[in-house]
């Protein structure tokens, strides 16, 4: 590649994303920050993206590069594996609030709990579009969907605080409406070493459209120390995703910490004479 | 001496197996075929447990129930076992706490008060499980040179007080039979789940996942404790669901990964299993049976899941499933599976239960067929990488992550060869057809394999028809009876031909299944073999070659 050409990642795949989706300015962004990798010496091999299902997930159909299209729900064990087996690998895993925080949670939680150096990035739009409307964990109290036609009757996880606690050490948000801090915070992700989530509250132009919601409430975090475990949790609790507070964007909080891959005791490290060994194991059990 | 079996019998936590694994492994120094049942509840503490350790001076591959020697440490080991004891058997049993009433006096007895040495020595009442196996040793005629290796192999606590505590069971016991030392040599002992490991490391296993559950954790404990010896990674998350969903991760990332459960594990799995032959990534898949339906009987042995198995995932794709019928076959075929799984880039499943899995059997790794460890078709890098290449045979070349100049795409959706999702009609038919085209080249290279084993005598018009670990148990009943036993290990691609020609001449056949419906012989009747009758045990329990020989006359003459 040229390095003064922006790859575009181009595939044959048709965009399918309505006008107006929040998924544009997470895939803007995020292919953006994958040229810099590119530019600052990430062989384009070395990127795996894995995705779950929903609209989120057709991103991997759109860029041209590694993917795992899996499960819904299940982008988060296979992403996993794929860096246990290729620790080189920079693993970036596309998911939904349905996704992640519903059908997939326990894989989120355990994977934050082993601080495993994956990037999660969530298409954050508090409804199931690809069902066509449905409530998700983090829609507020009260939300019509077409599952709940009175209004939910449950009040919204935070997700951000469930991820604190369980061991994340690289916490973000983002909005469609601000490329340029999702760019930073991706890039920021994708460094950080260690399990890092950014919550890209992505506005679903046809069945919730929150962007006026959204341009009211958010400001970006300045002066604030996101290594100060207590003060990320006060900022990630000023908004509990359901009540009219102001929403913090930026970096939430960082912590250095052991990844699962350097703590875990490789074992297959050295080429092994299979035979000989069972041979040996059996002759001890006579 | 030939066919020759003690029971050893106490609560959940006495120790009775690591007892019943001494006593074979001394058996086993003296040169005899040794087979292992373990009986246990699903307690650790308290309740019933017991080891039926059987010899023979032939290969077996199951126990009988019909007791020459039991070593009673309690009460009830006594009276739930007497029905089975011989009219000739010797009792070795706690004096003061074990009352023999009720016996012949054709039944010899040595009563010696172990809890009385235990406190004399001052140690742990587990000792008492030693100091009965010792009182074994003199009444059997056995060298205390041959227990004591053994015990100092065996034993890594405590050696010296053990051995002190054994002496004192040895010298105070008498000497009432002569189990005479054979001139053959003792062969390894290990159980099913081992012989499973071992075929998937020889295979090239590199990572294995799983959720603990009975009867297939002893894998998981056996592969991480050998994880070193072996190059081994093994991993283990949060659910069933995660170990197969990471199990196709690595296989994306091109290693050789297998995962390990038991039926209600298996329902979590399925999700992957389908995604596995959607988006072609090779895995191998344990399933080791229990009684169900639900948690059912956690630590006892069934033959439910082959349905289960067989249409296990949503959607039509390729599979292979092998049930092997004890140690040799378990490490031959778990090679195999792994060979098919990446060979072909589908999902290989092993079945085995609790009786095959944790049962120790004697292993002959030189009676064993070549293992040929296969490479799978390679990618090459024409431009651009086609992962889902529509070749004649409808298997694609597999390249790996990070592959310079490859783009690699998975998807768990129709996609076209490149891995892009498409929903095109003919395009779907394509690539049904492509996936499905898999069996028919898996179908052919399956008869260069002995898919089908027949033993007994051969000439046979009745033919026994079994699988998995009632093997052993059929090939004795059917061997005093004059039957043929024939017995599928593939399951699936159903082996049509092979079972054509093994059932050839057959006027007759009984299907012996440790189920309620007859799996098999369902299996088998919608590919047209008529299964005249069947044999079908479900209490958890194996068959015991006495009880199945009755059970089979009966079938025979009816």
């Amino acid at each position: 590649m040229d390095n003064t050409q922006q790859n575009n990642f181009g595939t044959s795949a048709q965009n399918t994303w309505c006008p107006g989706c929040g998924n544009f300015a997470i895939f803007n962004a995020i292919k953006s920050v994958f040229n810099e990798l590119i530019l600052e010496g990430t062989p384009l091999e070395n990127i795996v993206l894995v995705a779950g299902i929903g609209c989120h997930a057709k991103i991997v159909d759109y860029i041209n590069l590694n993917s795992f299209y899996s499960l819904h729900g299940r982008a988060v064990p296979v992403a996993e594996a794929i860096k246990i087996a290729g620790p080189a690998l920079k693993v970036i895993v596309f998911s939904g609030d349905g996704d992640a925080y519903g059908e997939g949670i326990e894989h989120l939680i355990f994977s934050a709990k082993r601080n495993i150096d994956i990037t999660m990035v969530i298409h954050n739009n508090h409804v199931y579009g690809l069902t066509t409307g449905q409530y998700t964990p983090t829609s507020p109290l009260g939300f019509k969907g077409r599952s709940t036609p009175q209004g939910t009757a449950e009040l919204p996880l935070n997700p951000l605080e469930v991820m604190l606690s369980s061991g994340a050490t690289y916490l973000a948000r983002g909005t469609s409406h601000g490329l340029e801090l999702l760019k930073k915070i991706f890039k920021e992700a994708i460094m950080h070493k260690g399990f890092s989530l950014v919550d890209v509250l992505q506005v679903c132009v046809t069945y919730f459209n929150t962007y006026e919601y959204y341009d009211k409430r958010v400001y970006e975090l300045k002066d604030y120390n996101a290594a100060d475990y207590n003060q990320a949790l006060g900022k990630i609790r000023e908004w509990d995703y359901n009540s009219d507070s102001p929403i913090a964007l930026g970096a939430l909080y960082k912590k250095d910490a052991p990844t699962f891959e350097d703590s875990f005791i490789r074992t297959d490290s050295a080429p092994i004479n299979s035979e000989g060994k069972i041979r040996d194991f059996l002759q001890a059990s006579v | 001496m030939d066919n020759f079996s003690i029971l050893i019998g106490g609560k959940a936590g006495f120790g009775i197996d690591k007892a019943g694994s001494i006593i074979g492994r001394a058996l086993n120094q003296l040169g005899y075929r040794i087979y292992i049942y373990r009986d246990y509840p699903s307690i650790i503490r308290g309740g019933h447990t017991f080891s039926v350790i059987r010899i023979s001076k032939k290969r077996i591959a199951t126990h009988r129930l019909n007791i020459d020697l039991m070593l009673a440490l309690n009460q009830d080991t006594f009276d739930l076992h007497k029905n089975k004891l011989n009219k000739q058997a010797i009792i070795i049993h706690d004096s003061n706490s074990v009352k023999l009433e009720g016996i012949s006096s054709d039944i010899l007895t040595i009563g010696i008060p172990f809890d009385a040495i235990i406190k004399e020595e001052g140690v742990g009442e587990i000792m008492r499980n030693t100091c009965i196996i010792a009182a074994f040793a003199k009444a059997a005629g056995i060298e205390w040179s041959i227990l004591e290796n053994v015990l100092k192999k065996e034993i890594t606590k405590e050696l010296e007080l053990n051995l002190k505590v054994a002496r004192r069971g040895y010298d105070q016991a008498k000497e009432l039979i002569k189990i005479d030392s054979q001139s053959t040599p003792g062969l390894p002992m290990i159980t099913g789940n081992q012989a499973i490991g071992l075929g998937l490391v020889k295979a090239g296993l590199k990572t294995y996942i799983a959720y603990p559950m009975t009867p297939s954790s002893p894998i998981l404990h056996f592969l991480a404790e050998q994880a070193q010896d072996f190059g081994l990674k093994v991993i283990h998350p949060e659910s069933e669901i995660s170990v197969m969903l990471m199990a196709l991760g690595f296989a994306y990332a091109g290693e050789k990964v297998a995962v390990g459960t038991s039926g209600g594990g298996f329902c979590l799995m399925t999700e992957g299993v389908s995604l596995s032959g959607m988006a072609e990534l090779p895995a191998v898949i344990i399933v080791g049976q229990r009684p169900g339906p639900s948690t059912g009987l956690p630590t006892y042995s069934s033959q439910t899941e082959l349905f289960f198995v067989l249409f296990a995932g949503q959607g039509e794709f390729p599979r292979f499933i092998v049930a092997p019928g004890d140690a040799e076959e378990s490490y031959y075929w778990s090679a195999i599976a792994m060979n098919m799984a990446w060979k072909y880039q589908i999902p290989a499943f092993i079945l085995s239960d609790k009786n095959l899995g944790e049962g120790v059997f004697n292993f002959d790794i030189d009676s064993v067929g070549e293992i040929k460890v296969e490479k799978p078709l390679a990618g090459d890098n024409k431009s651009p990488y086609k992962r889902y290449l529509n070749t004649p045979d409808g298997v694609s070349p597999l390249a790996f992550v990070p592959q310079q100049g490859a783009v690699i795409k998975a998807n768990s959706y129709e996609h076209d060869e490149l891995g892009i999702t498409t929903e095109d009609p003919q395009l779907t038919k394509l690539m049904q057809e492509k996936r499905l085209r898999k069996e028919k080249l898996m179908v052919q290279d399956l008869d260069n394999y002995k898919t089908v084993n027949v033993s007994g005598h051969l000439d046979a018009s009745t033919a026994v028809l079994c699988w998995g670990s009632n093997k052993g148990v059929c090939a004795e009943a059917a061997d005093n009876l004059g039957l043929k036993v024939v017995q599928p290990v593939v399951l699936w691609p159903f082996p049509l031909k092979q079972l054509k020609e093994s059932l050839s001449g057959v006027k007759k056949i009984i299907c012996v299944e440790n189920n309620a419906t007859g799996q098999l012989a369902k299996l088998m009747a919608d590919h047209g073999f008529t299964i005249d009758k069947k044999i079908l045990r479900y209490d958890g329990r194996p068959f015991t070659p006495d009880e199945l020989e009755t059970a089979l006359k009966e079938a025979d003459n009816g």
